[in-house]
């Protein structure tokens, strides 16, 4: 329990780590009513909107409001449409999700089986072919691997749409590009996981005590790998969640990624920093129930700390 | 006055590590060795770029604009990978873009190896509160999507090559730090480090002549990982366009620019999205064989 709850107290500090060096990145930045009128304004206009803004009012007072703005769910207008950052992210979360759940999905329910087929029969051909596949899948960027994709099935097979978001065709090859790497990664990973077990002592006695090669790996074996594995899994979601920006850039797809590369190109902090926030916000959960998870499928856990 | 020199430990074998690489290129099998020439025609390549360029990369052209490279119809003599939307010649832009993606990679893997490194020997070597601060550090690092940190820096500071190359040199410095830090604890305590200490040297003495020394071939292996990464990295942020602005161009800006063409004009983008491809294979095999052949520690580490 304590185990949890110092997590739990780090996992806080961090995101309020990540809030302030956000406000202070957008006090650098530059004034925001300067990027939202460029063309200037009358004094009057100007005092509204630094009063609206708050710019009229001392630093540290500025940093209070931001985070009371923040609890309260106010993540401020976006400079550049003039509407609710929430708003704009709203319409385009279900894109991502869709996009980013669906490749996840994919990725395990055949990297983990390909990876662990790979470490059982290390030396067999069907072996060696899955883990050069996997080699590919890793060693490809995902956007060149895009490049390829859109030539083939959407320029020259006339199969795919090449962008776009309208129907769940348009999601196929999005998918598909964002699942190869994470599903590469999954079989190498699963792999080494299963290996190092394997080649432990208690592998050796559980074969040699005459248990079926079926019970060997599933209950002896794969019950042990699955600790690095999950934990393994949280750190894609924190790792691969950079990827999807390049994935949607290429498709020219809708969605959260796309947004906050916009948001970065046009200087429209607001909608960056709402990415910026709730994005640390998922990676630093996500982390904190791997360890959960962890601590609980590993009783060594919880006693060392 | 006369200064006691303790040798360093691993002077010696260090050389013979060297001798051991050079046979384990000679052992390795066809794939390896075809990387490794690929590497030596690249950085050849790179480094030739004025010399080998057929027009000025930048040079642009209204007459010959969106030209098929050679082979195709509609080819131009000269320009035999064909040319771009602004009729500038592919083939001296593909050298010019590799160069720069080279360039910025090595300095940027250079910034990081410089900030992990002395990140990594003061938190070993000071250790107590400024240890868990510096690695508090470095757990940020790795939990904060890094394409997010740099989107930011962007946002806030705009697109700038200075800028771009800072943001490059810090995404790759944790492993340095949390290796070094490794380091620097299991010989802290050695017998040849308290020797040194006896005869009256400083701190600085100590790391930069005697623990430096010693801990110099984990941070070179390090870096030669570390290159690939940042030459993806700066691919990927100049493909999303966040990178060097035009016209100068990288591998990934010019794959960025040419997918707007893929329709009608693929050549435009698949010429460099083909020489990033191949830069990532070498290193990606070079790396890998690296990793099984010396089978270091940092197997673990990294």
């Amino acid at each position: 329990m304590t185990f949890i709850v110092i997590r739990a107290a780090r996992a806080f500090l961090t995101m309020i780590f990540v809030v302030t060096a956000v406000f202070f990145a957008s006090r650098i930045s530059g004034n925001p009513i300067d990027i939202m009128f460029p063309e200037g304004l009358s004094p009057e206009e100007y005092a509204f909107w630094e009063n609206y803004f708050g710019l009229d009012k001392s630093f540290f007072q500025q940093y209070i409001a931001f985070f009371r703005g923040l609890t309260q769910g106010n993540f401020g207008l976006s400079l550049t449409e003039f509407r609710p950052v929430t708003e704009i992210y709203a319409e385009r979360l279900p894109n991502t999700i869709r996009l980013f759940g669906s490749a996840f999905l994919l990725a395990v329910a055949v990297g983990l089986p390909l990876g662990i087929y790979a470490a059982v029969n290390r030396d067999k051909p069907i072996s060696t072919a899955i883990m050069a596949v996997a080699f590919f899948g890793y060693a490809i960027p995902n956007y060149i691997l895009a490049i390829f994709m859109i030539l083939i099935f959407s320029f020259w097979l006339h199969l795919m749409p090449s962008s776009g978001n309208m129907t769940w065709v348009h999601f196929v090859m999005p998918t598909i590009t964002l699942a190869m790497a994470m599903m590469a990664w999954n079989i190498r990973f699963t792999r080494s996981a299963m290996l190092e077990i394997l080649n432990e002592d208690f592998v050796r006695t559980a074969r040699a005590k005459g248990l079926r090669e079926a019970i060997v790996v599933n209950k002896h074996a794969l019950r042990n790998a699955m600790i690095p594995i999950v934990s393994n899994l949280g750190l894609q979601v924190a790792g691969f969640v950079g990827w999807v920006v390049l994935v949607e850039a290429v498709f020219a797809l809708e969605g959260i990624g796309s947004l906050i590369v916009r948001g970065a190109l046009l200087r429209d902090f607001a909608v960056l920093q709402f990415g910026v926030i709730v994005w640390a916000a998922v990676v630093i959960v996500a982390n904190l129930i791997v360890d959960i998870i962890y601590a609980v499928l590993d009783p060594r856990v919880r006693i060392a700390t | 006055m006369a200064t006691i020199e303790i040798q360093p430990r691993e002077a010696a074998p260090a050389k013979q590590s060297k001798s051991k690489i050079w046979k384990a290129v000679k052992d390795s099998n066809w794939l390896i060795k075809l990387c490794f020439v690929l590497l030596f025609v690249l950085i050849a390549v790179a480094l030739l770029a004025p010399v080998l360029a057929a027009h000025d990369p930048n040079a642009q052209s209204l007459l010959s604009r969106l030209r098929p490279p050679i082979g195709f119809e509609r080819y131009k003599e000269g320009y035999f990978l064909g040319t771009d939307e602004l009729g500038r010649d592919l083939y001296s832009r593909l050298l010019y873009g590799l160069r720069f993606t080279l360039l910025i990679a090595v300095i940027g893997s250079i910034i990081s190896m410089l900030i992990g490194s002395t990140i990594g020997i003061i938190s070993g070597y000071v250790g107590g509160w400024v240890d868990n601060v510096l690695m508090a550090l470095v757990d940020i690092q790795i939990a904060f999507p890094f394409t997010l940190m740099a989107l930011l820096a962007v946002a806030v500071f705009g697109t700038d090559l200075t800028i771009f190359v800072i943001i490059i040199g810090l995404a790759d410095w944790d492993k340095y730090a949390r290796v070094v830090r490794g380091q620097v604890l299991a010989i802290r305590e050695a017998p040849y480090i308290d020797a040194v200490r006896v005869t009256g040297a400083g701190p600085y003495r100590i790391i930069r002549h005697h623990m430096l020394a010693n801990i110099a071939s984990p941070i070179i292996v390090l870096w030669t990982f570390g290159v690939s990464n940042v030459i993806l990295l700066e691919s990927s942020l100049s493909f999303l366009g966040l990178g060097v602005q035009p016209p100068t161009a990288t591998l990934g800006s010019m794959t960025g620019f040419g997918r707007d063409y893929l329709a009608s004009y693929p050549h435009i983008g698949l010429v460099p999205a083909l020489m990033i491809l191949v830069i990532a294979l070498v290193f990606l095999l070079l790396g890998d064989w690296l990793r099984d052949t010396l089978d270091v520690r940092l197997k673990r580490q990294t």
